[in-house]
């Protein structure tokens, strides 16, 4: 595999960097351009970006599909909703502190059992321990709540250390525009952070055991130690994005812990094309809105998602990023 | 001691449900390395048009026992129909990812998942199939002071008789040799003039036989709902990672282990009867990667 991940030779860090800039400046500009509702859905979107992100780091740059990162979103969101109804905490800081390193344990003590496998056990395994958490959230309902899960109130929530809350008249609507902007802030925060570790050493020694785990390991790389730091990271910023969701959506059930919906991450990621480092960022903004509008026009919108990805998996394997990349290429060329 | 009774039929009822599901599974996996994430879809499918089938036919058969025959006879063709549409699936959709990564199987096998889900949902509704007729012709036989439906005895009966032929099959015939051969070494089976396209074709549709006679059973004991692939498919998962991928007689034992597990779990600690399955099946997959009976 001889693939150029982010940045292809001759590209500035300059580029990259007026490029982001370009697109955050697009996305602060936009709740004012468009209606609540499209905001709402920016920021399903974004959130779902960093749970692809997230998840993308052990798929695209560690080599392991991990079939059970509901896990780790779900673990997020049902901390907030504990750290919320019984600590009776609103800060929200507190609440992705409390969840994200809730999480960094879930993912650290699965992590450490997965990584002894890799391909097809590596995803059996994160499978049935991600299971294992749904069939708890599922059973244990005078904690859980069962099906019907925890409501999460965003009205008893506080932004930035109690400075903004949502108390009062008209609170719905200043609660999008505010959560929009605090979740652009953490999106951005997440990909800055997720770039780096992607293009550090360690994220060249992942892809080093991605490429050739034997080479890697002759190298003198700690294969097993890197997938489990790996996965940790993983785990943690999909855990994010289910902090994140669950104040927006007001309710966490079951469903999110569901191995369907790690179906779902993985689905978005690949969409967007995990071979690129903003493939995840455009295929989760991508599917957010593919699945809305599927909903929202027939009954039968597993079928047409289903249908999308046997011929993206047929047609387009590299995803939506990987095939504009190529044509662009193509193009670029054929003008010279 | 009758409710003990009681369970263990239960254990063995379920047992063999288990083991027409995991069986095809592992059958599919051990012949073409694909782990079918739509196996589960293929269950429910054929539960759903055993039940429809059964209860179109169930107002106009002869009563009495020569009826109740018919109908029993009119169960697998919910089994044929997912058999069919196996041998639709594999040249279509499989065959051109056999060169490509496991990532791409179980994602083309998660988006087949979503479109046989609405697919059915939208052949037969939202309302639950039943062919629960059946059922209530067969009657219930005493078992102690309490009684016991003879269908579930007859669905045992079957999971046995499924062992037995399927065994027969792949370790007595012709068929079965060159299906072993082909799961072994598919180029030294392709260079020795062996069909491996077709070979493949029949080992997928005999998986989905064995999953769609696993919904057929099922229906009449328990009505056919949306999600019901979703739910059996990672109880499917757990029986062969405890058995082992690709083993026959792995998916029996890991049947036999999950069936009573989850019974005891249910009348003994129902709380985490779920979760403890899904950590026996982590646990045996950490010991024993390739499960109690698998080859490396």
């Amino acid at each position: 595999m001889t693939m150029v991940m982010a940045v292809p030779a001759g590209t500035s860090i300059w580029r990259i960097i007026i490029g982001s800039a370009i697109v955050l400046v697009i996305l602060a500009i936009l709740p004012r351009l468009v209606d609540p509702y499209q905001t709402v859905l920016l920021t399903y979107g974004l959130i779902m970006a960093i749970a692809a992100l997230g998840f993308n780091l052990l798929l695209g740059y560690t080599g392991l599909l991990s079939f059970g990162h509901s896990a780790y979103f779900g673990a997020g969101a049902y901390l907030v909703a504990f750290i919320m109804r019984d600590f009776g905490a609103h800060s929200m800081e507190l609440c992705i502190v409390g969840g994200m390193l809730g999480t960094l344990i879930i993912a650290a003590i699965f992590g450490f059992v997965c990584v002894r496998h890799t391909r097809i056990f590596f995803g059996i395994l994160t499978l049935a321990l991600s299971q294992v958490l749904w069939s708890l959230a599922f059973k244990f309902f005078w904690v859980t709540g069962g099906t019907d899960g925890i409501r999460v109130p965003y009205a008893n929530l506080t932004l930035l250390g109690g400075l903004v809350d949502f108390k009062g008249a008209g609170s719905f609507q200043r609660f999008i525009y505010a959560y929009y902007y605090y979740v652009l802030a953490l999106f951005a925060v997440s990909t800055i952070i997720i770039w780096v570790i992607a293009h550090s050493p360690f994220g060249k020694a992942l892809q080093a055991i991605r490429d050739n785990e034997t080479r890697a390991r002759f190298v003198g790389i700690s294969v097993r130690r890197y997938r489990w730091i790996a996965f940790m990271i993983s785990g943690t910023f999909t855990g994010l994005a289910g902090i994140l969701w669950v104040p927006l959506n007001g309710l966490t059930t079951p469903d999110i812990l569901y191995w369907p919906f790690s179906g779902e991450i993985v689905f978005m990621t690949v969409l967007g094309g995990f071979r690129s480092f903003t493939g995840p960022i455009v295929g989760a903004m991508a599917f957010n809105y593919l699945k809305t509008y599927a909903i929202a026009s027939t009954e039968y919108w597993q079928l047409l998602l289903g249908v999308v990805l046997v011929i993206l998996v047929m047609a387009l394997p590299v995803g939506i990023v990987g095939t504009t990349t190529r044509l662009a290429a193509k193009l670029g060329r054929s003008t010279k | 001691m009758t409710i003990f009774v009681i369970q263990v039929l239960n254990s063995f009822f379920y047992a063999a449900v288990l083991f027409l599901i995991a069986a095809g599974l592992s059958l599919i996996y051990g012949v073409m390395r694909i782990v079918n994430l739509a196996h589960g879809s293929l269950y429910a499918l054929g539960a759903y048009v055993s039940a429809w089938i059964v209860g179109s036919a169930v107002g106009r058969a002869v009563e009495g026992n020569f009826g109740l025959a018919g109908v029993l006879l009119l169960l697998p063709l919910g089994a044929i129909a997912v058999a069919a549409v196996g041998a639709l699936i594999e040249p279509t959709l499989l065959r051109p990812l056999y060169r490509r990564s496991e990532e791409y199987h179980l994602l083309v096998t998660f988006g087949l998942l979503m479109i046989l889900e609405d697919v059915m949902k939208l052949l037969f509704g939202r309302t639950p199939l039943s062919a629960g007729a059946i059922m209530d012709q067969m009657g219930s036989i005493p078992v102690g002071r309490l009684i016991y439906p003879t269908y579930n005895l007859f669905v045992v009966a079957v999971g046995i008789a499924a062992a037995i032929g399927l065994w027969a099959f792949i370790y007595r015939t012709k068929f079965g040799v060159i299906l072993r051969a082909t799961s072994q070494d598919r180029r030294m089976a392709a260079a020795l003039g062996i069909n491996v396209s077709r070979v493949y074709v029949q080992a997928f549709a005999i998986g989905c036989f064995m999953a769609g006679l696993g919904g057929a059973v099922v229906v009449p004991a328990q009505a056919a709902v949306l999600g019901l692939g979703i739910e059996v498919l990672i109880l499917a998962f757990v029986v062969v990672v405890i058995g082992g991928l690709g083993s026959l007689q792995g998916a029996l034992v890991g049947a036999l282990i999950v069936a009573f597990v989850r019974t005891a779990g249910i009348q003994f600690f129902p709380e985490i009867e779920l979760a403890v399955l899904y950590l026996i099946a982590a646990a045996v997959l950490l010991v024993r990667p390739t499960g109690l009976f698998g080859r490396a």
